[in-house]
């Protein structure tokens, strides 16, 4: 389907209550199963390192200072200092308000900046405020955006007004990335995680997202399968491949070897890469350094050795 | 018609125990699946991926078992002793003699004792040139491994000094049915789960693991027979600038008076200068 100006309401209501259902049952049998997969030794090694390349190393607090920013960019561009065959990681993500500074901290690093954007995390704010927060954040150095779908409008059934707003913000983000918050949390059944999928996807996202972080329920595996099953259908259909992030919840080594085992068993190698899958995770980081520091030196690490974000 | 002879009676047979570790106030079996038989008993044998999961446990344990008050961490310690003394015909029962029971509850009150009396015999008040107050406290180390020696006594004269003043600790033990036997009474005595965890099997598989791990604070090798695995072992703690206890420095005879090295052994001294007003 594409959709146009001229695409009505129900056009598009009724493409995305025509997909297929999601079997609950199926989706969350198959996540689990695929969640016990065993990667040791040099697999593990190389699991480890693409993982640290995809992690969205986040801080969206309200204590966020510059100087906690700057720390962050630091440890997300080397985040082992001890080791320097440890690769940096994809993108740090900040709000608007530390973009400037994180993107003096990063600039010529080869770490993207990325900001979430508007109204983070609720999206409760008139489309214009938006707008202007997306374009504040491209204008300080974001280039990528995460933006937030208006939850209430999509669970009213108000398709056409999530689909123009994301469309609004992309239109707003310019060439940054656009990756789309679906808030997998708040839309209560599979079936909506893939209409909301295939109507980010259709209205221009570069990347569909679970989860701000900020709610009660935030990434999971089976999401993330229904997620990738609707980014590879997607592709088939329309020959434009998009991303994928699962974010909040991702706090060990093994989770994320969960995710990229997923990832290979569902859509394939063409996504095993931090150009098409990321994690957004704070206290991941730690925790895959510290695997990775068991590896390299065959003794168990503790987090006293790796710095506090 | 000749009577049918009566069904025999049925012999019941007898639900016997698995003795399992004890890990974060829980007692699972080895993550390996593994089990060996001592004294006609199946025991877990631990591995290191048990002894990795200890210490996750410990550490969470730690900071809220250190922040608890002395008093109340004394309390906790005379519990053990009231429900040793519960327990005492299972103990003996496992070929510890009585003696031995009454003075592991006497040790066990001894060091509950000391629990708000450490600090002001290990710590004090020291007299400086210059117009402030200057405070030593004792603080606990942290995480510490436990090569335990066998015997009840043994074990319970290397546990309780060390989790007493505040730290939480991984004994890999010598006599896995006492060892467990006590596991289940600490899990009844208020004793927050992860503050003591147990593991059976053979420590010289498991303690190397500890030895080296970077989130081990301090390592007691009271347990360790061999001189040659202890100086591997004290080799392999100092590569995290670990405490070690090296075998016979606690005190080898575990009837006598244990003085205060076990105690001291696995405290830091933390020193404060506060401004004097006038």
């Amino acid at each position: 389907m594409t959709v146009t100006a001229a695409t009505g309401l129900s056009d598009l209501r009724s493409f995305l209550h025509g997909l297929p259902g999601v079997d609950k049952v199926g989706v969350e049998a198959r996540a689990a199963a695929l969640a016990t997969r065993s990667v040791k030794t040099t697999s593990k090694a190389s699991a480890i390192d693409l993982a640290i390349r995809m992690v969205d190393l986040t801080t969206l607090e309200g204590a966020d200072t510059p100087g906690k920013v700057r720390a962050l960019c630091a440890k997300g561009i080397r985040p082992d200092p001890a080791d320097p065959s440890c690769p940096p990681v994809a993108a740090i993500c900040v709000y608007p308000a530390m973009a400037p500074v994180a993107a003096a901290a990063l600039a010529g690093s080869g770490v993207h900046l990325a900001s979430v954007a508007t109204a983070f995390p609720s999206g409760q704010a008139p489309l214009e405020v938006r707008l202007a927060d997306t374009r504040e954040a491209v204008a300080a150095g974001a280039d990528e955006i995460d933006m937030v779908i208006s939850r209430g409008a999509f669970l009213a059934g108000d398709y056409r007004r999530v689909f123009e707003e994301i469309v609004a913000v992309k239109e707003a983000a310019g060439a940054a990335h656009l990756k789309v918050i679906l808030e997998t949390g708040e839309l209560a059944t599979y079936d909506n995680v893939r209409r909301a999928s295939w109507l980010a996807m259709l209205a221009g996202a570069d990347f569909i997202k679970t989860s701000t972080g900020k709610v009660a329920v935030n990434a999971t595996l089976p999401v993330t399968l229904v997620m990738l099953e609707a980014v590879r259908d997607f592709r088939d259909r329309h020959g434009r491949q998009v991303g994928v992030k699962p974010a909040g919840g991702i706090k060990t080594t093994k989770d994320a070897i969960k995710y990229l085992v997923m990832i290979n068993e569902t859509v394939g190698d063409d996504w095993l890469h931090p150009d098409w899958f990321r994690f957004g995770a704070s206290s991941l980081l730690n925790d895959l350094l510290m695997q990775r520091t068991k590896l390299t030196t065959g003794h168990y690490a503790g987090p006293d050795y790796f710095t506090l974000d | 018609m000749p009577k049918t002879a009566k069904a025999a009676e049925p012999t019941r047979l007898s639900v016997r125990k698995t003795y399992k570790l004890y890990i974060g106030g829980a007692f699972p079996r080895s993550e390996s699946g593994r089990t060996y038989v001592v004294n006609g008993d199946n025991v877990a044998l631990a591995s290191r991926k048990d002894a990795r999961d200890a210490v996750l446990a410990a550490r969470a344990a730690q900071p809220k078992w250190a922040g608890a008050t002395a008093y109340n961490r004394g309390q906790v310690l005379y519990r053990v002793a009231e429900m040793v003394e519960g327990r005492r015909a299972e103990f003996t029962t496992l070929g510890v003699p009585a003696a031995e029971v009454d003075a592991t509850i006497d040790r066990l009150v001894w060091y509950a004792g000391w629990s708000d009396k450490i600090a002001q015999v290990a710590g004090g008040a020291n007299p400086v040139a210059g117009p402030f107050f200057n405070i030593s406290a004792p603080e606990p180390t942290g995480v510490v491994a436990i090569v335990a020696p066998p015997s009840l006594l043994g074990l319970v004269s290397v546990v309780a000094p060390a989790v007493v003043t505040g730290n939480t600790v991984v004994v890999l033990a010598a006599d896995p049915q006492v060892a467990v036997t006590l596991a289940e009474v600490l899990a009844t005595s208020d004793v927050p789960g992860g503050v003591v965890n147990i593991l059976t099997g053979r420590y010289a598989e498991t303690a190397p693991w500890l030895a080296s791990h970077a989130d081990v604070n301090g390592l007691d090798l009271t347990g360790v027979e061999h001189a040659e695995l202890a100086a591997e072992l004290e080799r392999a703690a100092a590569g995290t600038l670990k405490r070690v206890l090296r075998p016979g420095l606690g005190g080898t005879d575990f009837t006598a008076d244990p003085g205060l090295r076990p105690m001291t052994a696995f405290l830091e001294t933390k020193t404060v200068w506060h401004p004097k007003g006038h």
